[in-house]
């Protein structure tokens, strides 16, 4: 089964902000018209790098299953593979070995001999891709930019150039269609290569860090944009992100990435909640320490015991997750305390957490206190000063790994 | 600890203050002097030969020099000669340089050292290099002759030839340096949107490559007008044929019955011509501002 790419077969503009469709951003009677043009994504992929001067070996391994129209978040630490498997699906790399399937398409496929028997290139997989940076040709106008994917599928120009001034009208952006990317912001632009990614019509879009570049007064909107389009769209999405707001707004999944291998897997609202490793901890904005069952509490690696609202069973791996409000800090010991949960330690460093100033103490893991700067002036909180934490048990949910 | 304002009074500064009008002025270049000198007498070296021309000239002498039927036949063969020579360049460098731009390893390394071999080797080197291979009893040549009756040296065609063997490297460094430096983001983005090769290459790698592609025709173009050595030894010294101007001025300078200012009118032709490449270069350079 092959795309039709040399011609524009009918059935592809029947959805989508064509000149005939004329929908604005989440118009509702047009967006009930658009037909779901995502199609299912299935990658089982393995990389392999050997080491070389600088760098370690790399093993990237790792299954994933996007259904027709979700959106999956690829979440993990710098290293992690992310980028390596975005490479894989949009067809830059070919995998060691593995397969890379889109409704049912074998894009790629190798098998373990490393016998190619699947290599389809990247103009011809219907696999969009968007990078925190836009990539805006400099030399085309906006609406020249956009209209790139429809004229590559061999549209008609004055046909392509309707369909683009659409998408331009689709992001908001209806007004810039003359001007040259030198001409706009970060966040127009990146709208733009929004609308142009779209407009090509791909099966499956792929995001890597798609706000990751933006300041903060635009990330939001492009973030707001993007989830408004996609889900318009209907289009299949991977998701690359370190950003936890970019997971919670866009992603129906998670999938935690590190080292190379899935470690954690499922709904975005449960991943989140019940973080497993300390990477999806930090991206949550909770703490969270892992260790072992023991008198109920969990035993982390330096000693410290965390008691939590359940009994942990001995011996057990397990995790204690609490938020950084819940961490109390004291100058003495707390004597008259009822939180069980107390151990001395020392501050690291002071953060801004939003109104609150993130207070980082030492320990493995490290542990983060949100406390309100009137008492880090109280306190005289510093770096290198000796605290006291305490949290309370009714706070600390406890996770088994 | 008392702060600055505590001490009373008005600091030195805020007494004089007053609106003054000096436009503010950013820091020039900061070099050691012997850096300043050393470059200053660079630039003597490259000008005061030029200027010694201009200023030496017989200019009364000029005009007539300059449009003698042997001057605008000269000049005539070097413009169309010249122009020949970069239109092969360009058709045969552009290529090159994608394929070095876009290539790694060892083998891409190599051809890129045979690539600028002609701009170490003296130009005389590569006329005789060129007569090995095209001459009659050459390489080729030898051939050519035998089965098609075409023998190339001491003719138009060896001229263009000559220039063209080198002007390429000029051309081809001045694109794949340009082409590096675009890196190959544009044209990975362009495949995902539905972009073959050809389309890639058309509608995103060559315009985007057009001012290195602009500066490199340029160059191309003046170091085929100013080809002597190879072009003396290949395509030799043919009046009206393949005497085009730098063999016009060795000539007229050796004095074969012409007087030296012959040879320094058509010099002054010649540097015309260049000044002219250059500032054509200079508009044309500021395109794309990325």
């Amino acid at each position: 089964m092959r795309f039709p790419r040399r011609r524009a077969g009918g059935a592809r503009h029947e959805w989508g902000p064509g000149p005939g469709g004329g929908a604005g951003p989440g118009g509702g009677a047009a967006a009930a018209g658009v037909t779901v043009p995502g199609r299912r994504l299935q990658a089982d992929v393995r990389v392999h790098r050997a080491a070389r001067q600088g760098t370690a070996a790399f093993t990237l391994d790792v299954q994933l299953d996007v259904g027709a129209g979700e959106v999956l978040a690829v979440v993990g630490p710098n290293g992690a593979g992310k980028s390596t498997l975005l490479a894989v699906l949009a067809g830059l790399l070919r995998p060691s070995g593995g397969t890379v399937h889109l409704a049912g398409r074998a894009l790629t496929h190798v098998d373990p001999a490393g016998r190619v028997h699947a290599a389809v290139p990247p103009e011809q997989r219907g696999v969009g891709l968007l990078g925190q940076d836009p990539r805006l040709f400099p030399h085309l106008t906006a609406l020249e930019n956009v209209a790139f994917g429809p004229r590559a599928r061999g549209a008609r120009p004055a046909h392509a150039r309707a369909d683009a001034a659409a998408w331009l009208d689709a992001v908001g952006l209806p007004d810039l269609a003359a001007h040259r990317p030198a001409e706009l912001s970060g966040g127009q632009r990146q709208r733009v290569a929004l609308a142009r990614a779209l407009a090509a019509r791909p099966h499956a879009l792929l995001l890597d860090e798609p706000v990751a570049a933006l300041d903060a007064a635009h990330a939001p909107l492009v973030r707001q944009l993007l989830r408004e389009q996609v889900a318009r769209t209907g289009t299949t999405t991977v998701l690359v992100t370190h950003d936890v707001l970019d997971a919670v707004v866009l992603a129906d999944r998670v999938l935690v990435l590190d080292a190379g291998r899935a470690v954690h897997h499922g709904p975005t609202g449960a991943v989140l909640a019940a973080p497993r490793d300390p990477f999806t901890a930090a991206l949550a904005g909770v703490n969270l320490v892992v260790g072992t069952g023991e008198r109920g509490a969990v035993r982390a690696a330096d000693g410290r015991l965390l008691r939590g609202t359940d009994p942990v069973p001995d011996g057990v791996a397990a995790a204690a997750v609490f938020a950084p409000a819940a961490v109390s800090v004291h100058t003495e010991e707390p004597v008259h305390a009822s939180p069980r949960n107390v151990w001395p330690t020392t501050v690291v460093a002071l953060e801004p957490r939003g109104a609150a100033v993130g207070v980082r103490t030492s320990g493995r893991p490290e542990v983060v206190a949100d406390v309100t700067p009137a008492s880090v002036a109280e306190l005289g909180l510093r770096p290198g000063v000796p605290v006291w934490l305490s949290v309370k048990a009714t706070e600390v949910g406890v996770h088994l790994r | 600890m008392t702060g600055p304002g505590s001490h009373g009074g008005r600091s030195p500064v805020d007494e004089g203050a007053r609106p003054r009008t000096v436009p503010p002025r950013p820091l020039g270049p900061r070099v050691p002097r012997v850096v300043t000198l050393a470059a200053g007498a660079g630039l003597a070296l490259l000008v005061l030969p030029v200027l010694a021309l201009l200023v030496r000239a017989d200019w009364g002498s000029v005009p007539a020099a300059v449009t003698s039927p042997e001057a605008l036949a000269a000049l005539g063969l070097s413009l169309r000669t010249g122009a020949a020579a970069t239109a092969l360049c360009v058709v045969l460098g552009f290529p090159l340089a994608v394929l070095l731009a876009r290539s790694q390893g060892r083998a891409a390394d190599v051809v890129r050292a045979l690539v600028t071999l002609p701009l170490v080797l003296p130009p005389t080197v590569g006329g005789i290099a060129l007569l090995y291979l095209l001459g009659r009893q050459g390489l080729v040549g030898e051939h050519l002759d035998a089965l098609l009756g075409v023998r190339v040296p001491f003719t138009i065609a060896a001229v263009v030839l000559a220039q063209a063997f080198v002007a390429l490297p000029f051309l081809v460094l001045a694109v794949e340096g340009s082409l590096r430096t675009l890196g190959t983001g544009y044209e990975t983005v362009a495949a995902t949107l539905g972009a073959g090769r050809w389309m890639v290459l058309r509608r995103v790698t060559l315009p985007l490559a057009a001012p290195g592609l602009a500066s490199g025709t340029v160059l191309c173009f003046a170091r085929a007008l100013g080809e002597f050595g190879a072009t003396a030894l290949f395509a030799g010294n043919v009046p009206g044929v393949t005497r085009t101007m730098p063999l016009a001025i060795y000539t007229a300078f050796n004095g074969a019955g012409v007087s030296p200012d012959t040879a320094v009118a058509l010099s002054l032709l010649l540097v015309g011509a260049a000044v002219v490449i250059l500032v054509l270069a200079r508009a044309w350079r500021p395109g794309v501002r990325a």
